[in-house]
């Protein structure tokens, strides 16, 4: 597999940064800017997220992201568009984002040679549950060179952690706590004790914490107990506002990484 | 064929659990335990003791001699309008609550459109001293006033949903972020017969004493215990799985569901979701939806809060493919005309979205012979403003 998830968390293990941004917000055609941008910043790994009419994994940041970019005209054919040739400027993994249902109406088919013939490197999907994945998707994963990148949340039992992990390839997306996207998250004593749990288990796949990172104290102390994480909401967040939106996005990157 | 729900949670090629990960502890435990408890002996005493004791059942089996007359045909009407709180809801809220107490939880949540399943919620929470938080649109909030006033009365409290067109569906995604931040303590009650496995099958579980009760009844006052059809009002469907449920493998009854067309199946204000949708997942089931070409779910609209819904319960998804029941609408039109009928006819003001199932009678070809049992899901109350300003009183 010449999968770039792979090759990024062969060559890095600690500190990897993932960012999240809604594909068409604030503006339909912010997307090539923002993912260079991010790339520009030295961002590892970008989740470009397709809105969705009814996000019900997400907290209220996204939920307002998702609305206004269908309201800009978003969709997964202009998404396409707009990567179309994405690769000749971006060399660091890019995962797709968001629910099932427009991927089963484009055609879970077409839509995974698209990613391909593009250089998607995996998706992350949250109503499309391990078992279904399984059953009826793994084969096309995997024919396109993709990752199915799973959830797992502090209620998730070993032994499902264990069946997750065995299922796929990518990373494992550590839910840092029981909520939708953007709650506000310190690291707890409750979450150390899951972050370590989960770090007992010698998993073969990296893991990356998201949910509720926001600043550079959170980004911080996930790095402790986990190859990376990842920030939506409050990236999404900083995207509001008049200032150029280059601007914008370094001086967010920027504070999230204060140290090198 | 069974139309029925298969061992890993579909109806054909609908249904499932689509569920996020943080969902999956929750559901597991539901889909590892209703069976067993729902079947058990001491649920079934108490479920049975509540809905005869504290709901009124058996509801009434009403030959409605009038509306027959009007017709030429038999009319009856299964009357779930008198059961406590004014609708069918409370069967399943009682099932729900019960379930949830044997399961531990302390802290319910639920959606509601008109109202109707809130107040429903609310009154069984009260019941058995549980929290009780309900989410409604807030465009629901206002068109259905006098149920918020209730359930804030019993105690509940009663959420605004601001997103989206603000009504049923909004609610949904809301009270579904809220067990995703709260998976320990809280049991979700799902109103109709929509939802991951097992929602759908437990919904229609309880919902099916109205066609038990039917059968009987019809026996009893007619000698005969099948009806030519049976109809009732689709918004998720659960009045109209509870209706259905007992016939549905006698081929020889007749099932009829009636979605609400809003201003028209050609307008693009309509809640007809079978007349109109095509098969894909929300709200954790596959079924069938009012969406866009791109997968985005599309606003539906109907004057009744209970069906204003751009989806159905995977149930009736796969009894439409099959050919098994008959789907119609009616539109808003219609259905103010039918609430009318009824009142003047027999003294009984029904719910809007009740009277899409007696609006459902103009479209069928009703022979003198035949008998046609119509559920009757709800009473009039709630929608008094609605009522007055338009007929004028
Ligand atoms: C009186 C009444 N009938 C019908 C419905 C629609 O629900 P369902 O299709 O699940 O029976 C509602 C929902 O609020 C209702 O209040």
């Amino acid at each position: 597999m010449n999968n770039r998830i792979n090759k990024l968390f062969q060559e890095k293990k600690e500190r990897i940064l993932s960012v999240y941004f809604t594909a068409g917000y604030p503006h339909l055609n912010d997307t090539r800017t923002i993912i260079q941008e991010l790339v520009k910043n030295g961002v590892d790994l970008i989740e470009i997220g397709m809105p969705f009419s009814d996000p019900v994994a997400d907290g209220p940041v996204i939920q307002h992201s998702s609305l206004i970019a269908l309201r800009n005209g978003m969709s997964i054919r202009n998404l396409f568009e707009q990567l179309q040739d994405i690769r000749q400027s971006v060399d660091i993994p890019l995962i797709l984002m968001g629910y099932l249902n427009p991927v089963l109406q484009y055609g879970m088919d077409a839509f995974a040679a698209k990613c391909k013939e593009i250089g998607i490197d995996g998706l992350i999907l949250p109503d499309l549950p391990l078992d279904v994945y399984i059953d009826d998707y793994k084969s096309i994963f995997e024919a396109n060179d993709l990752h199915y990148v799973p959830l797992i949340t502090p209620q998730t039992s070993e032994e499902r952690i264990r069946m997750i992990d065995s299922a796929s390839s990518g990373f494992i997306y550590m839910v840092s706590s029981n909520a939708t996207t953007g709650a506000k998250a310190s690291v707890s004593e409750f979450q150390k004790a899951y972050f370590e749990r989960v770090n007992s288990y010698c998993l073969k796949n990296p893991r990356l914490i998201g949910f509720g990172i926001s600043n550079a104290e959170t980004f911080d102390n996930a790095c402790q107990y986990a190859n990376g994480a990842i920030i939506g909401s409050a990236f999404v967040k900083a995207l509001e506002g008049d200032l150029p939106i280059d601007q914008k996005i370094s001086t967010f990157i920027k504070q999230i990484v204060t140290k090198a | 064929m069974s139309y029925h729900v298969n061992d890993k949670g579909f109806y054909g090629e609908f249904g499932g659990a689509y569920i996020p990960e943080m969902m999956h502890p929750n559901i597991e435990e539901l889909k590892n335990n209703y069976l067993r408890i729902i079947n058990s002996y001491n649920f079934r005493q108490d479920f049975i003791g509540l809905l005869k004791n504290y709901v009124g059942r058996p509801s009434p089996l009403y030959y409605a001699k009038r509306m027959s007359e009007h017709y030429q045909s038999h009319i009856y009407l299964k009357r779930e309008d008198c059961n406590h709180t004014g609708s069918h809801k409370i069967n399943n809220t009682i099932g729900q609550i019960l379930l949830a107490r044997e399961l531990g939880k302390t802290r319910i949540i639920a959606e509601t459109g008109a109202g109707q399943h809130g107040l429903a919620t609310a009154t069984v929470c009260a019941l058995m001293g549980m929290s009780c938080i309900v989410y409604m649109g807030a465009l629901d909030v206002e068109r259905q006033a006098p149920n918020v006033k209730k359930m804030r009365m019993l105690g509940a409290e009663v959420i605004p949903v601001y997103s989206g067109n603000k009504t049923l569906k909004d609610a949904t995604n809301e009270a579904m972020r809220d067990w995703i931040n709260n998976p320990v303590d809280t049991h979700y009650i799902i109103g109709s017969v929509v939802g991951p496995h097992p929602y759908p099958d437990m919904v229609a579980r309880f919902q099916s004493v109205i066609s038990e009760e039917i059968k009987w009844q019809l026996d009893e006052q007619t000698g005969r215990e099948k009806p030519t059809r049976v109809m009732a009002c689709v918004g998720g469907g659960s009045n109209a799985a509870g209706t259905f449920y007992h016939f549905l493998d006698d081929e020889d009854v007749e099932l009829v569901g009636v979605e609400a067309a809003g201003k028209g199946i050609d307008t693009s204000e309509t809640a007809a979701t079978l007349a109109l949708g095509t098969p894909g997942v929300l709200h954790s089931s596959r079924s069938y939806l009012m969406q866009n070409e791109d997968g985005q779910i599309t606003e539906p609209y109907s004057i009744s809060a209970g069906l204003d819904y751009p989806g159905i319960g995977p149930m009736h998804a796969n009894l439409f493919k099959t050919g098994r029941a008959k789907y119609i609408w009616a539109t808003d039109e219609e259905v103010l005309k039918a609430v009318l009928l009824l009142t003047r006819k027999e003294g009984i003001i029904p719910a809007l979205e009740s009277a899409h199932a007696l609006a459902g009678l103009e479209k069928i070809a009703l022979k003198p012979e035949d008998v046609t049992v119509v559920t009757v899901s709800g009473r009039g109350d709630k929608d008094m403003e609605t009522y007055l300003n338009h007929f004028g009183y």
